[in-house]
């Protein structure tokens, strides 16, 4: 049911390693020393475990879970006058342990390192036939990006494509109510008292943390579903006519999302790929352009930006030619099955960002929407930030 | 004057934490056990009423730290020693089973009563249960294993819980704890169940804290209103394809297990064709179990129907739509025009009709 990857291991290679997730919602609810405990319980079972990279964060029950693990030492780096430890994969590969613990999968690589993310080093080492045990918060979920700034008011940077959370065999929820969470930092268990003050006025609000909560059981139930098939729900006695049907061939969706040099595409793009992978649909990313050299240069860079930020998130793109986007549009939809078409809201002028769209804008969606009485159409909006949250 | 009484009985009632689990050797018994232990490391008067028999050398170890109210024996059956815990008075009484049915002659049938009991004593209470032993989740969890749990807890009293909390773990690793071989299944489709138990379990789990976060949002009057599931309202008229929408919604619903609105905004002048197709369309929202519901404000539909999103956080839309094919209506903002502006932050999906 999972979606292969190009990262799938050599023919003839060693068996692709497996890869373990814990995942949770916010600092302190117990992630690393979960993975840890489990570490260990693979090493007194017999395996080869070593420890990758680990962030003590000064949490003195979580370094005592460390004792007896070998630790491969961390890759130190220079990068503008500054030095810097990250993980070594490469000596990870070299001692080539039965399972290597892997703290911080969303982490970013300092530039000058191998590979510019952590889960790429985790892909590396899962490729040559290692297990990995890790660690990411909710948050940090692409697909989530832009329900998270609604909730927080912080654009996380970091994120994990939803293919790469794919990638694991199993997903865990490490779950702590809020309330034993803020005791917790109240008890200085998870930062240091002056970034415990910080944490609290942001990302440890209670309302925060009960949604972020939320969310994280949700993606798990998600998650348990993709790996071992849906609970197939009785239908209601008198319901036949609306089945609650698990997906098949016969009712497959595939999702077109029309890309401009909006700068609303990059939300639109994760908003689309989410409901596609919840509908196990296909999901094209498409632009229509007569010729890209007649475009502004901004607006060029911009959608190309965006095309390739599709690529990254495993959309498959097109650039269509041609004067007429609507017509374009519904002719490549018709042409591929295409069963629902995701678009952005209008704006004024071309793509510009005043407040009321013209009747120009609008008129792209009234095509649309008239020459295309079989197909779905979803206009997403952009979610507004939090409000004083920074 | 009655909402200081209740504040003032919530004070004085005993804080019920409950950890949730969806087959035995997640690791229930294991939390309860440990978290009374680590409050009881910080000083807090904590006993043991009850615990399930099926011993591990690391539930021993934790029950050795910890003060035990030995059950009490009636006729060769056991139920936990009421009395004698309401005697003792601790602050903190950890109770394994909570579906536990009591012996006949009992002070209650069922052992919630008496942890209800013990709650209202000001007694705090740490208790664990499973998802097949929720008395609403029962028929399903039937289904998937084949057996219906004999003993249950309403889902009401889990709602009064002040925590609950979500033991999960893979199901293979359930499967491993609970020596695998007594049970007549094979192997992957047992992996299978359980692993459909642990997703409703942690719907169910998400399902209670979502019920925290509105009250938590009602009560702090925070203006914002997380979307942190998917909630579908389809906007229902006598001209909309009724059918499409509904079977439309019905498979977001399902795909994302989320909830499912259906609104008709009152119209005094309809037609009798209108009038009977829009029942038609409104029994169809009703017997897909959406929550229907008919709004006021015939002079300003947009805003009655924008409204009632808002205050449901609803994240998606379904509005039929009738495409104009002259070039004046092309450029006249239309009614979806304006929904669409006044629905910030919700996905709007057209249905043309």
């Amino acid at each position: 049911m999972l979606s292969s990857s190009p990262t799938n291991g050599e023919p003839g290679g060693p068996p692709r390693g497996k890869l373990k997730i814990f995942l949770g919602y916010a600092a302190g609810v117990g992630k690393t020393f979960k993975m840890l405990q489990e570490a260990q319980e693979r090493r007194r079972d017999g395996a080869d475990v070593v420890v990758g990279y680990f962030e003590p964060h000064g949490r003195a029950d979580t370094i005592a879970q460390l004792e007896g693990l070998e630790v491969v030492p961390r890759r130190i780096l220079d990068y503008r006058d500054t030095t810097f430890e990250e993980m070594d994969a490469e000596a990870i590969l070299a001692r080539h342990p039965e399972v290597a613990v892997v703290d911080e999968f969303p982490h970013t690589n300092v530039p000058g390192s191998p590979r510019t993310k952590r889960w790429e080093d985790v892909l590396v080492l899962m490729d040559a036939g290692i297990d990995v045990y890790t660690t990411m918060n909710v948050q940090h979920l692409e697909s989530l990006n832009d329900h998270i700034q609604e909730i927080t008011g912080i654009r996380v940077r970091e994120t994990v494509p939803d293919w790469v959370m794919q990638q694991a065999t199993e997903v865990v929820m490490i779950d702590l109510t809020p309330r034993a969470l803020l005791n917790r930092l109240e008890r200085g268990a998870v930062y240091k008292p002056e970034k415990a003050r910080q944490a609290k006025e942001h990302f440890f609000k209670e309302s925060t943390l009960v949604a972020l909560r939320e969310l994280a059981l949700r993606q798990t139930a998600y998650e348990v579903e993709l790996r071992h098939g849906a609970a197939v729900a009785a239908p209601p006695p008198d319901l036949d006519h609306v089945p609650a049907s698990p997906p098949n061939k016969a009712n497959a969706e595939t999702i077109l999302v029309y890309l401009t040099p909006d700068p609303a595409a990059a939300a639109l793009i994760r908003r689309a790929k989410r409901v596609a992978d919840f509908f196990h649909a296909e999901c094209w990313a498409v632009a229509v352009c007569d010729n890209l050299d007649n475009l502004a240069p901004a607006d060029r860079e911009a959608l190309e930006k965006h095309l390739n930020f599709a690529r990254n998130l495993h959309l498959e793109t097109r650039l269509l030619e041609g004067t007429d986007p609507a017509q374009e549009l519904i002719k490549f939809a018709h042409d591929r099955g295409v069963t629902q078409v995701y678009m952005s809201r209008p704006r004024n002028g071309k793509w510009s960002s005043l407040k009321a769209p013209s009747p120009f804008a609008r008129d792209l969606v009234k095509q649309v929407v008239r020459l295309a009485h079989d197909l779905e159409i979803t206009i997403v909006s952009t979610r507004q930030a939090a409000p004083n949250a920074s | 004057m009655r909402r200081v009484q209740a504040e003032e009985e919530y004070e004085r009632r005993g804080r019920l934490k409950i950890f949730l689990g969806y087959a035995s050797g997640v690791g229930k018994s294991f939390r309860m056990l440990d978290e009374g232990r680590r409050r009881k490391d910080r000083g807090q008067d904590v006993v043991v009423g009850a615990i399930q028999s099926n011993s591990s050398p690391e539930l021993d170890e934790l029950l050795r730290k910890l003060e035990v109210i030995p059950l009490k024996s009636v006729d060769g059956q056991t139920r936990m020693d009421l009395d004698a815990i309401l005697h003792r008075h601790p602050a903190t009484c950890l109770v394994d089973g909570l579906a536990y049915d009591n012996p006949l002659g009992s002070p209650h049938a069922h052992r919630w009563q008496d942890v209800e009991q013990l709650l209202q004593a000001g007694i705090s209470v740490i208790t664990s249960i499973n998802l097949q032993y929720v008395e609403e989740r029962r028929d399903e969890a039937a289904r998937i294993q084949g057996k219906r749990a004999t003993v249950a807890v309403p889902e009401s009293f889990l709602r009064t819980a002040d925590e609950i909390e979500m033991v999960d773990a893979p199901a293979q690793y359930c499967i491993e704890q609970a020596a695998a071989g007594t049970v007549p299944v094979p192997l992957p489709e047992l992996e299978q169940r359980l692993s459909q138990l642990r997703e409703i379990a942690l719907l169910l789990a998400a399902d209670v804290v979502d019920h925290q976060l509105e009250s938590y949002l009602d009560r702090s009057g925070v203006g914002q209103a997380f979307s942190t599931q998917e909630r579908i309202l389809v906007c229902m008229t006598p001209k909309a394809n009724g059918r499409r929408m509904m079977q439309r919604a019905c498979r977001a619903r399902d795909r994302f297990h989320g909830e499912l609105f259906v609104v008709h905004v009152g119209q005094s002048n309809l037609s009798a064709d209108d009038q009977a197709s829009l029942e038609t369309n409104l029994q169809l929202a009703r017997e897909s179990g959406a929550r229907v519901r008919l709004l006021e404000g015939g002079h300003d539909p947009i805003n009655a129907i924008v409204q009632f999103a808002r205050e449901h956080r609803v994240t998606q839309l379904y509005v039929g739509h009738s495409p104009s094919q002259g070039w004046f209506s092309r450029l006249k903002r239309t009614a979806v025009d304006r929904l669409i502006e006044a629905a910030e932050g919700m996905d709007v999906k057209l249905f043309p009709h």
